[in-house]
């Protein structure tokens, strides 16, 4: 099984200060994969990292086998990744339907994956000449997956998708989540050990700008010590 | 599931400053009746849409630009003067016995081109290095703009050139309520409109404006997206600094040309995108049109009372100071 993904030792600086400092991390196809860590400790950086948005000074970055790192951020989505940042990056004064169609690489895309996201998020279609600023916070984490689901894509980079969110709508995420998983590779930065935990099948520990730890994720969960000495209590 | 319908696209901060500025035009056209003769008001109003509309010419892609690329391009003025100069140089350049009328359209799209293929260089080879560095953008625009002007200058002198000529359908004048009024002026006026509405298309309709519209909330998700967002900002500003150009040339048969004409239409432009609210569309297009309108009203008062157009330019400063002080944002900004 070859990885979707492959991150082999980078290093990534932003201004000054030296971030990422030997982070290594695998994704596998149809699965979901999550980085794990404290605040600060790298795992955002790491996803802008791959996007090209804070490009590594050092290591590699494999796509399906390709190199990737060291391209413009425009060309390393154009190879099929959808990216969900932090911030969620909607465009506020866009309806739902334009936010969806800046997304579109070739002329259809949105046609052609507008029924798959209505029937994931159901909000979306009720919504859909909403502009984005008037959605609420679940809804507009919707929305930025969504855009991620527009062209084909086959790696989604999702960034704390259940931050701020009400218990109830973490729930309809994941869910959602873990339906997109059937189709692409996820990589899921994900504050929520619990979140994480019940998500993902394979985890990435984080820690100081170091990837320190990886494996299954059923692993972990038996694995007290560990959890305790990098993620605190959980 | 049927899809909920849309609130207000248009917030009610959106309608309050379209019902204002309704309004001020309302009581401009008032002030008129109370000031002039009929005709006279005709004639005040026509000359206030020309006004602003060659204002709305300038200022629409430096408004664009300053949304999307936090660029103030202080050489948007030398576009709109370089215009003007290249309907001359295309006049002379065609062949003697071209027809007036070949050589008026042959100049509008000659000038439109010369002005977006040097929008595009400027952009492509002295503001892309410098994203980083937005002071530097605003002092390296106005450097060029001081560049092109001497250029002009030494090439064609500083005196200025004559008008040009203007085709004889449009050489023409006619009378509105007892007033005259020139129809070439009407000509700028309706390419004025014609534009303002083909840009607000472009930005609504097609998926470069929805993409020129993401690109001023947040360029770096659009790239992340897959855009290149390189290529929009270069064509976003070839498009501002092309109808700059057309601009210049629609003057030209009314204005002539002259080297700092440019500068004369800038400040005015820069007045226009304050109090419309700095990267607002359309609070640039409306502006642009209270602005004229106010310059034309208060230029006729104070030529009937003072004899001399002085009001004119204060106007429009104590507009803007009045427009800030009440609104710190324009009339259309936000945050």
């Amino acid at each position: 099984m070859s990885a979707v993904l492959s991150v082999e030792a980078i290093h990534t600086f932003i201004g000054q200060f030296h971030i990422l400092q030997d982070v290594t991390v695998e994704v596998p196809p149809n699965s979901i994969t999550a980085l794990l860590g404290r605040n600060g400790a790298g795992k955002t950086t790491t996803l802008r990292s791959i996007m090209g948005l804070n490009p590594p000074t050092r290591g590699a970055i494999q796509f399906h086998g390709q190199a990737i790192h060291g391209r413009k951020p425009y060309t390393i989505a154009q190879q099929g990744i959808g990216y969900v940042p932090d911030y969620r990056a909607i465009f506020k004064q866009l309806t739902i339907e334009e936010n969806l169609k800046v997304a579109e690489r070739k002329k259809g895309d949105l046609a052609g994956k507008r029924d798959f996201i209505f029937e994931v998020f159901p909000d979306l279609q009720r919504l859909y000449h909403w502009p984005g600023g008037q959605l609420s916070g679940g809804q507009q984490q919707m929305l930025a997956i969504a855009r991620a689901l527009v062209p084909d894509n086959t790696l989604l980079l999702i960034d704390e998708p259940s931050e701020g969110l009400a218990p109830v709508i973490v729930e309809q995420m994941m869910a959602a989540i873990r339906k997109l998983s059937d189709q692409n590779a996820v990589l899921l930065v994900e504050q929520n050990f619990i979140v994480a935990s019940r998500l993902a099948d394979r985890y990435v520990i984080i820690e100081d700008g170091r990837s320190v730890h990886a494996g299954l994720m059923k692993d972990l969960l038996n694995d007290k010590a560990l959890i305790t000495k990098y993620l605190g209590a959980a | 599931m049927a899809t909920s319908p849309a609130p207000q696209l248009r917030t009610s901060f959106f309608r309050q400053a379209l019902i204002t500025s309704g309004l001020f035009v309302l009581g401009l056209i008032v002030v008129n009746f109370i000031f002039f003769k009929p005709g006279t008001v005709a004639v005040v109003l026509l000359s206030g849409l020309y006004q602003g509309l060659l204002f709305f010419l300038v200022a629409a892609g430096m408004s664009i630009v300053f949304g999307l690329l936090d660029v103030l391009n202080l050489a948007q003025g030398s576009f709109f003067m370089l215009g003007a100069y290249s309907g001359f140089a295309i006049y002379g350049a065609l062949p003697e016995g071209t027809p007036v009328e070949i050589r008026f359209i042959a100049a509008l799209i000659g000038a439109t081109l010369v002005g977006g293929g040097l929008g595009a260089l400027t952009e492509a080879i002295l503001l892309r290095p410098l994203y980083a560095r937005p002071v530097f953008q605003i002092v390296l625009t106005f450097g060029l703009s001081t560049v092109i002007v001497e250029v002009v200058r030494a090439l064609y002198g500083p005196a200025g050139l004559v008008p040009i000529e203007k085709p004889a359908a449009l050489d023409t004048t006619f009378s509105v309520l007892g007033g005259q009024f020139e129809t070439y002026r009407v000509f700028i006026i309706v390419v004025g409109f014609v534009l303002m509405v083909s840009i607000s298309l472009l930005l609504q309709r097609t998926r470069l404006g929805i993409v020129i519209r993401a690109g001023v909330q947040d360029s770096q998700m659009v790239q992340a997206l897959g855009i290149n967002i390189r290529r929009i900002f270069t064509l976003v500003f070839a498009l501002g600094t092309a109808v700059a150009a057309l601009g210049g040339m629609t003057a030209a048969p009314f204005l002539g040309a002259y080297p700092s004409m440019g500068g004369d239409f800038l400040l005015t432009a820069i007045i226009v995108i304050v109090i419309g609210g700095m990267s607002s569309y359309e609070g640039t297009a409306i502006a642009s049109v209270l602005v004229g309108l106010t310059r034309a009203t208060t230029e006729q008062i104070s030529l009937q009372y003072f004899n001399t157009p002085i009001l004119a330019s204060i106007s429009i400063l104590i507009f803007m100071v009045v427009v800030l002080l009440v609104r710190p944002t324009g009339l259309f900004g936000r945050e």
